[in-house]
């Protein structure tokens, strides 16, 4: 369960202060496939940061699995983080000098799993995206669809209950959204991970259970 | 491991950076090795000074010498167990303008010096033979090996501080006790440069450059200095006696300005190694804050991504130190043959070797300390929207 309680953020920029969100309140059941929308700038992705943890919101509060998230320090956080969340990129953002593995064996490093272990997680994980055969492929020598695969299994390979995507499909074509947004819905459906999703595109909003728009800091 | 090859990648992402900043530092740690070894060298006889000898000279200046009629005075003061003497000859030999010409040439009391300097190891034989003869004379082996001189040859050399034409033969080549130990030197009789000097300049004969006394008890020695000077006050010839070692910094101290610049250099290499360092590992970082920012999502800490830059600074310095002190050793060799005399005792101290190091390390260390720190305090949400 994700519950934002009267969340407020605002930036700075050259001392002007900019509202980002205002007064935002959002409740997400657990199992639930939640898709964001809203224009550019309507704070969506603030959202997003502020419930996977990676940023702090100036008033309110984020309660994620009964972890209000205020109260934790930086190392918490992370600890947290590392536990509880899987984040999932528009730009994959994966380390161009490791291997897919490599990539994906990253959050299992924060573990106390031995190699071998972390080994069968690794391979779990990227079968289930179905790039089992790519393990020690680098980046640069996938497509863009394989290398967001690679993001998802980097983003489940600890088993979080908790999923955030940020345009997962922004950068692919449309069969590889396609191929995306049908492995999130099988992780949804099949694993029962909260999937809270940032899109501009209808077509991937609507593979969500529940759409909400925020504009101009406002939730509707 | 997958940290550790995360580092290594990192390390050789820009191959031809990385390769450049190798060499800059493998340089720099050479010509700090270097610098070091010089101004070892140039304390090297202080280093050398026993414990119990101690030098008597004229209290004015090593340059006036003292009659040799003290030595029987000094040998009875209590404490002093031997007592030996000798005098700087100069001389030119061959073309005094090569380096390789210049060696240390001293007449020496062939019955108690080498008594005095066990540091100085000549086959008994030798000795025996060079004890007989007038004109014979002892060199080091590092002096023979240069000037292929062998048993039997003849030196010959013009005299310039004593006038006149000298010949010495080869009867003795001495070796070091170990190779902190100069092997430069050629060791004649003060007997033989006093009797050709009385014939020539009779006011000069009967004299001596230094006395070596050696003392039973090294607590002893600031007495025994006072009782050997307080001895020839009154005399036409004071006398100043000091520790052999005080006696050798004395030369040390004559080159303080070069040496001083020396250290200097010494320093600003370091500076140089730390901004070369610097340079590279401030550029990485700033290419990576992204990736930073991802690792920090996933849940990495702080403290691992400044493990990780400081790993990639500590890995790029390790390389080139090791190329640095790899190459020290060859340049350092080559640096001595092309002046065997004049640095007699030029080898790589083992803490030049451990400051190579530590420098490097802690160059490293700084190097890495002010991307670390933005990199760990950097926000995660900034670092994502930084562009690579």
């Amino acid at each position: 369960m994700i519950t934002v309680s009267h969340v407020t953020k605002s930036y700075f920029r050259d001392k002007i202060e900019i509202p980002v969100l205002s007064d935002i309140n959002l409740v997400v059941p657990p199992g639930e496939f939640l898709a964001l929308m809203g224009p550019s700038g309507s704070g969506k992705s603030t959202l997003l940061n502020l419930i996977a943890g990676i940023d702090k919101p100036d008033s309110g509060d984020i309660t994620v699995n009964n972890t209000t998230l205020q109260t934790l320090n930086e190392t918490e956080l992370a600890q947290w983080r590392s536990r509880s969340v899987g984040f999932i990129f528009q730009f994959y953002n994966l380390l161009p000098v490791l291997t897919a593995a490599e990539n994906v064996e990253l959050p299992l490093l924060l573990t106390k799993l031995r190699k071998k272990e972390r080994v069968k997680h690794v391979d779990a994980a990227l079968k289930l995206v179905g790039l089992g055969d790519r393990m020690d492929h680098y980046p640069k020598q996938l497509s863009g669809g394989q290398e967001q695969r690679v993001a998802i299994a980097r983003a489940i390979v600890t088993d979080p209950t908790v999923l955030v995507a940020d345009e997962p499909t922004g950068d692919l074509d449309k069969t590889s959204a396609e191929e995306i947004l049908t492995l999130l819905e099988q992780l949804n459906k099949e694993f029962k991970k909260t999937i809270v999703m940032v899109t501009h595109d209808p077509r991937a909003a609507e593979k969500a259970h529940v759409v909400r728009n925020l504009d101009k800091g406002e939730l509707d | 491991m997958v940290v550790l090859k995360l580092i290594i990648k990192n390390s050789f992402r820009h191959t031809l950076r990385t390769a450049l900043t190798v060499v800059g530092l493998a340089i720099a740690v050479l010509a700090f090795g270097l610098m070091r070894t010089i101004v070892d060298a140039w304390y090297a006889g202080v280093e050398m000074s026993s414990a119990n000898r101690m030098i008597t000279r004229h209290s004015v200046s090593f340059i006036f010498s003292l009659p040799l009629s003290y030595k029987d005075q000094i040998a009875k003061i209590p404490g002093v167990t031997g007592v030996s003497y000798a005098n700087w000859f100069g001389g030119l030999y061959g073309d005094p303008n090569q380096w390789e010409n210049f060696f240390p040439r001293m007449a020496i009391d062939p019955e108690t010096y080498f008594d005095m300097y066990p540091e100085f190891i000549v086959p008994p034989d030798q000795l025996e033979t060079f004890r007989r003869e007038r004109n014979a004379c002892v060199i080091g082996k590092k002096l023979a090996d240069e000037h292929r001189f062998r048993i039997g040859d003849a030196i010959s050399m013009e005299g310039d501080i004593y006038p006149g034409s000298w010949t010495f033969v080869v009867r003795g080549i001495y070796t070091g006790r170990d190779k902190s130990i100069d092997e430069t030197q050629m060791l004649f009789h003060w007997a033989y440069l006093d009797e050709s000097i009385r014939a020539v300049q009779p006011g000069r004969a009967g004299n001596i450059g230094w006395y070596v006394l050696e003392v039973d008890d090294p607590n002893r020695m600031a007495g025994v200095a006072e009782q050997v000077d307080a001895l020839f006050m009154n005399s036409r010839a004071g006398t100043k006696t000091e520790t052999e070692k005080e006696f050798q910094q004395s030369f040390v101290s004559m080159s303080s300005a070069i040496i001083t610049s020396l250290e200097v250099i010494s320093f600003v290499i370091i500076g140089i190694i730390l901004l070369v360092l610097a340079n590279t590992i401030v550029m990485s970082a700033r290419e990576r804050m992204r990736e930073y920012a991802v690792l920090k999502t996933i849940g990495f800490s702080s403290a691992r991504i400044v493990s990780l830059i400081g790993g990639e600074s500590l890995l790029i310095a390790a390389i080139g130190t090791a190329f640095g002190i790899a190459g020290t050793f060859p340049i350092c060799q080559m640096f001595a043959e092309a002046f065997p005399t004049f640095f007699p005792i030029f080898n790589v101290a083992p803490l030049t070797l451990i400051l190579c190091v530590l420098i490097a390390f802690g160059s490293a260390a700084l190097a890495a300390l002010f991307p670390a720190v933005r990199a760990s305090r950097m926000k995660i949400v900034d670092g994502l929207r930084a562009i690579g």
